[in-house]
């Protein structure tokens, strides 16, 4: 994790100063608003992973020595498929047509999405098919 | 039931050749398959194939473009339909081709079988964003269909001409809710890659370890989270402005027209990068494998693309150079430095190649094009980066000359990753031949294209026009870039006919090309959950240690002591 802390603090670093010097220098606000907003999107994860990396051992991934067996166990749990992103993507599609062709292409639209989104969780939950 | 991953090692009964019906699925199959997968390849397939769809309906725009300018008065297509034809050249491959195929489509597919993981971290974000890709460009396209046609203000939407008064109708509109449904796609895909990169590596996998390709999707993937939320809030201030009379982007009711400039170039410029980063990825793994050496200089390959990502988000403005509102020195300069970490990679491209068993495959062409190419657009793009010579060629075919030297780079690079990891994908290698006939009209049409409007622009051609005064020179011109067009159309026809030609007839195997990367070590293509046993990950190239014990890579660091030289006996 420390690669990875360290990659992110360095960007958000950089970002900071060119923030830095480019709104004292241009004195214009777009940039230098959208600049500093950079430099906190690198600091956010980039000090979780710092916090974590100084409080846990090393991951497997992390250990230049590790064997396969040291990553023996339960990787993770994958949903196998599912028709939920699908119903979503729809209703997102549904609810962009609202924008151009009218306001009832609303009620289809956040329909699905509602539905997927009930639908996802409950899945979620019980877990996918697999 | 959830599928609970278990590590491979706990079923060592799982070796090649065993257990091949291990993963079977027997979930739905068909099209119901294909609406419900959350299975990283079968996603990355679909995008791939969807981008390169996306790629012949933008190169046939470009082609009608090229037909028109022809000659001085070309009647082909209208004033208007000439607008319509280079916004939605310019959107469709921007938008729909080139960042979809390379992070949506081969990195989906590679990344997370080069860093050994089963999945990406995500499966079903995976899924949504390949539907609001999907959804994103049928929605962009349909602006053709609607009665006013398509959008028409160019593929960057400037401020004063994108409201509704300049540009009514439904086609625009189409283009901003498109341009919503991708950028969300791209986000998502952007949060995936770098979870699964930070966690979901193989044991042995240390960040230094990883490939470069997997190196430039990771830090793509940062630049998507930093630069794709400004567009899409820019996007729906836009739309605000056009329907429920803000006046963000407006003199009238006090907003600031340049204003749009700036959020959309500080997406644009980071974009530029998100568009090529994955194919110097690309072009380094297929370098190295074709060299039979490992990639020279790996660490200062990754310091140049962190570099590269750093100084991205600081150069937004060398577009806007003309506007006068904004400051040249800074952008200058920080335009300029990005040609340091770029030079960095192009010698170490040729470092990797230098003394090389160079195998010179269709992947490996296409590779060597896209550096000559890229070098082209490269070294136009410092000249550019100086305000006195941006001012002289600014909005002229320059420019234009310019970015399609880059992107044609991109597309070679592209090709040479499709005719790489195409064998590793579908299990079948493609025909070689016609690969090599490809990569000639390709190269040398991008050449012919790109080259005579670099002499347009220094003449004073500006951008965007349907027609032109007579003149000998221009016209002369014109047909070369015209001719070098249809050549670059040709080349993709050529690679439709190879699909068709070699459809399941080479089988590969699971290394073709004694590759180095994990990929390589799974079978082709990779079966449910990618891996049925890992090799111990002691380096950069597993996959090669695996394979020639005899020839393991050496830890950074070390050097390998040069045989003492012969004695040359005093003549």
């Amino acid at each position: 994790m420390k690669v990875e802390a360290k990659m992110l603090l360095g960007l958000g670093l950089f970002f900071g100063i060119m923030c830095a010097v480019y709104w004292n220098w241009s004195l214009e606000n777009a940039g230098g608003v959208m600049m500093f907003a950079g430099m906190l999107l690198c600091f956010l994860p980039g000090s979780y992973y710092y916090f974590w990396s100084r409080r846990m051992k090393a991951r497997p991934e992390d250990d230049p020595n590790a064997t396969q067996a040291s990553g023996a166990g339960v990787v993770g749990s994958f949903p196998g498929t599912s028709i939920w992103p699908f119903t979503l993507g729809m209703g997102a599609f549904l609810v962009v047509l609202a924008l151009v062709f009218g306001i009832w292409f609303l009620v289809p639209g956040l329909g699905l999405v509602a539905w997927a989104m009930l639908g996802g969780t409950a899945e979620g939950r019980r877990g996918g098919k697999v | 039931m959830t599928d609970v991953l278990e590590h491979p090692l706990d079923h060592p009964e799982h070796g090649h050749g065993h257990g091949q019906g291990h993963d079977e699925h027997h979930g739905p199959s068909g099209l119901l398959k294909w609406m419900t997968t959350t299975d990283h390849k079968i996603i990355g397939l679909s995008y791939t194939v969807t981008s390169v769809i996306m790629l012949v309906i933008g190169g046939l725009f470009a082609e009608i473009i090229r037909a028109q300018l022809a000659t001085p008065n070309g009647s082909l297509v209208s004033l208007s339909q000439y607008n319509e034809l280079f916004t939605m050249h310019g959107s469709v491959m921007i938008y729909l081709f080139a960042g979809p195929f390379a992070f949506g489509g081969l990195a989906n597919i590679i990344v997370p079988i080069q860093i050994g993981a089963p999945d990406m971290a995500f499966p079903r974000l995976n899924a949504l964003s390949y539907w609001l890709y999907l959804t994103g460009s049928i929605t962009m396209l349909a602006g053709f269909f609607t009665a006013g046609g398509a959008a028409n203000f160019g593929w960057v939407a400037y401020a004063p001409l994108s409201n509704s008064i300049n540009t009514p109708g439904a086609g625009a509109d189409l283009w901003i809710g498109g341009l919503l449904l991708t950028g969300f796609s791209a986000i998502f895909t952007g949060v995936n890659l770098c979870a699964t990169i930070f966690y979901l590596r193989a044991p042995g996998m240390t960040m230094f370890r990883m490939p470069i390709f997997t190196w430039n999707m990771l830090v793509t993937g940062i630049l998507i989270l930093l630069a794709f939320p400004v567009l899409t809030a820019g996007l729906i201030m836009l739309y605000c402005d056009r329907h429920f009379g803000t006046h963000i982007y407006s003199v009238a009711g006090g907003g600031v027209p340049v204003l749009w400039q700036h959020i959309f170039w500080f997406w644009g410029h980071p974009e530029v990068y998100i568009l090529a980063l994955p194919f110097f990825g690309m072009v380094t793994e297929i370098i190295a494998v074709f060299s039979r050496k490992p990639v020279f200089g790996y660490k200062g390959m990754i310091f140049a693309t962190l570099s590269i990502a750093a100084l991205s988000l600081g150069v937004w403005a060398h577009h806007m150079f003309t506007t006068g509102v904004v400051l040249l020195p800074f952008f200058s300069i920080m335009s300029l430095l990005i040609a340091v970490p770029t030079g960095i990679k192009i010698f170490n491209w040729i470092g990797t190649m230098w003394r090389g068993e160079v195998w010179f495959s269709t992947a490996m062409l296409m590779a060597i094009g896209f550096l000559v190419t890229f070098l082209i657009g490269g070294l136009t793009g410092i000249y550019l980066a100086s305000p006195p010579l941006d001012f002289f060629t600014h909005d002229t075919y320059f420019v234009v000359a310019h970015f399609h030297s880059v992107v044609m780079a991109l597309v070679l690079g592209g090709m040479g990753g499709l005719y790489y990891w195409g064998p590793k994908v579908t299990g079948y290698l493609l025909n070689e031949r016609i690969g090599k006939a490809q990569f000639w009209f390709l190269f040398i049409g991008t050449q012919v294209f790109t080259l005579p409007q670099y002499l347009l622009g220094l003449n004073g051609m500006p951008r965007r026009i349907a027609v032109y005064p007579h003149d000998p020179q221009w016209k002369m011109l014109n047909d070369w870039s015209s001719i070098g067009a249809a050549m670059v159309g040709v080349s993709t026809l050529l690679f439709v006919v190879n699909v068709a030609v070699s459809w399941k007839k080479y089988p590969a195997g699971d290394n073709p090309w004694d590759a180095q990367t994990l990929e390589w070590f799974t079978t082709s293509p990779p079966p449910h959950h990618n891996f049925y046993r890992l090799p111990q990950i002691r380096s950069e190239r597993p996959t090669w240690d695996y394979n020639h014990p005899e020839h393991k890579s050496l830890a950074h660091g070390d050097h390998a002591v040069a045989a003492p030289a012969e004695k040359v006996p005093a003549p």
